[in-house]
């Protein structure tokens, strides 16, 4: 294990620590990390990643590098998808999970090369898929090495990231496809760009050597953002703005005790991909059998938020549990989402979420909340 | 992080102002900047008794929801209906239009932080 797997009782800062300090960023120790909840207000934060572009540090996710002449092939037997079919410079969301088909964490894999891949792994969970991974190793050419120290990640997200960063790289962003990613340049500084994000926006995630390199391009995309109405954004308004996309957050949708077809993301499990995988036996019984639970939208009539944990009410029977829940900014009012049991009849009854002792009337709506026009 | 010295103070960062025997109620600054944008405002009945250390409503931001506690003795005679309606104002304007409620003093108010105390208690948290 690499010094990086410690806990360390004082939250670790990001390369930009100096930068959120500077800006006045509320921070907060989130995963072990000093983060920016939010610089002003959250929700000015995420209108602006709606409505033009807002910039994240994300440093503290986890770099996992995977290499070697069966870098795919163990990829294959150790996660969910069906990572050997991945192009070069190209990415996937994907999933590791337990023998048992419990999610140990939901991933992006990038593919750089042949024989190189890019796991990034949620904060929390890095070290977990680090040692799950070396694990799964065992008798594969195959080498994982823990690179999250080693690489600073900003995001821009938003309708205004293509103009605000095609000045500042060599890339020409109109040929990066919605996953993928390429080594390039922005701010003259070697990059990983990626065409990736968790906010429902388009948008990009650079990869960054720390050192001087994370604040450089920091300040960059700050300045040409400027006249655009680009805000820094923290992880609140990423909350926020990821609820409203309909995507999982681990944690919240996502654990050990649920597995991918719960979470609505059956299609991420790759059962007709050749070989044995971690979780296969369970997952395909899961499948088969069908989930025991799912995910549902709600909205609240109120101003009252369904919070985690509150108890979902189905004509004052108790069918579920929110697992998210914020005021909505676009949606002016709150929305939840929530497990309810499989065969909950979502379309007929009165919902209600129990809101600290009180019955605050929701109404169950599809998933996403938001969804951005194309 | 403004503190002004005509108010006294909480432990659980309220404010309180006495005038001819009626308390104005609001959270302080420090609060306020704590939460974060505020959401929801649910201030205590007019005509309701609340005893210091009361609970009595509740004040909610994107992230979390808070008690209010009642730092007097007495009976709510007034609520800030501006603020129900749009509760963004106890995050821009604490100490002013986003105050919450009126209490008509049972009692002189007891323990209540002067400013100077306050401030000691949110630079030792902060």
């Amino acid at each position: 294990m690499t010094a990086s797997s410690n806990s360390p009782a004082e939250p670790r800062r990001t390369p930009l620590h100096e930068v959120h300090e500077r800006l006045g960023a509320n921070l907060v120790d989130f995963a072990g990390w000093l983060m920016p909840l939010r610089y002003g207000s959250e929700s000015a934060e995420h209108r602006a990643v709606r409505e033009t572009a807002g910039l994240f540090d994300l440093s503290h996710m986890g770099e996992l590098l995977v290499t070697g002449p069966q870098a795919a092939e163990f990829l294959d037997r150790a996660l969910v998808g069906h990572l050997s079919a991945v192009t070069v410079g190209r990415a996937r969301y994907t999933m590791i999970t337990a023998e048992d088909g419990g999610v140990l964490d939901d991933l992006i894999v990038y593919r750089l090369a042949e024989e190189e891949y890019l796991v990034v792994a949620n904060a929390a969970n890095s070290d977990t898929v680090f040692a799950a991974l070396t694990e799964r190793a065992a008798g594969l050419d195959a080498r994982i090495a823990d690179r999250s120290a080693e690489y600073a990640l900003i995001a821009l997200q938003g309708p205004k990231a293509v103009e605000i960063l095609a000045p500042l790289t060599d890339a020409d962003l109109s040929g990066i496809k919605y996953y993928a990613g390429y080594r390039h340049t922005v701010a003259g500084l070697p990059v990983l760009l990626a065409r990736t994000g968790y906010t429902g926006e388009d948008g990009f995630e650079i990869f960054i050597n720390p050192g001087t390199g994370a604040a450089a391009v920091w300040e960059a995309l700050t300045k040409a953002g400027e006249p655009h109405g680009l805000l820094p954004a923290g992880l609140s308004a990423r909350d926020t703005l990821r609820l409203e996309a309909g995507m999982p957050l681990y944690g919240n949708e996502l654990s050990a005790d649920v597995t991918p077809y719960e979470a609505g993301l059956g299609r991420v499990v790759k059962l007709d991909k050749p070989g044995d995988f971690v979780g296969r036996e369970a997952l395909a019984a899961r499948a088969e059998s069908g989930p025991t639970r799912r995910l549902v939208g709600l909205t609240g009539r109120g101003r009252r938020v369904p919070r985690q944990g509150y108890a979902v009410m189905r004509d004052d029977q108790r069918v579920g549990v929110v697992t998210s829940g914020a005021p909505s900014p676009t949606l002016g009012r709150p929305v939840a989402v929530a497990y309810v049991d499989a065969d909950t009849d979502t379309t007929t009854g009165s919902f209600a979420v129990d809101v600290r002792g009180r019955a605050e009337a929701v109404d169950v709506v599809e998933l996403p909340f938001y969804k951005r026009g194309r | 992080m403004s503190v002004p010295a005509e108010l006294g103070y909480t432990n659980e960062h309220e404010w309180v102002a006495v005038k001819d025997g009626v308390a104005t109620i609001g959270i302080t600054a420090y609060a306020a900047e704590a939460l974060g944008d505020i959401v929801y405002l649910e201030p205590p009945e007019v005509g309701a008794t609340v005893a210091a250390g009361d609970t009595c409503g509740e004040v909610e931001s994107t992230k979390s929801v808070s008690d209010i506690y009642s730092p007097v003795n007495g009976e709510v005679i007034d609520v800030n209906r501006a603020a129900v309606d749009e509760p963004e104002v106890i995050g821009t304007d604490p100490f002013g239009q986003g105050w919450l409620f009126k209490v008509e003093l049972a009692d002189e108010p007891a323990d209540l932080l002067t400013p100077e105390q306050y401030t000691q208690l949110t630079e030792g948290e902060g």
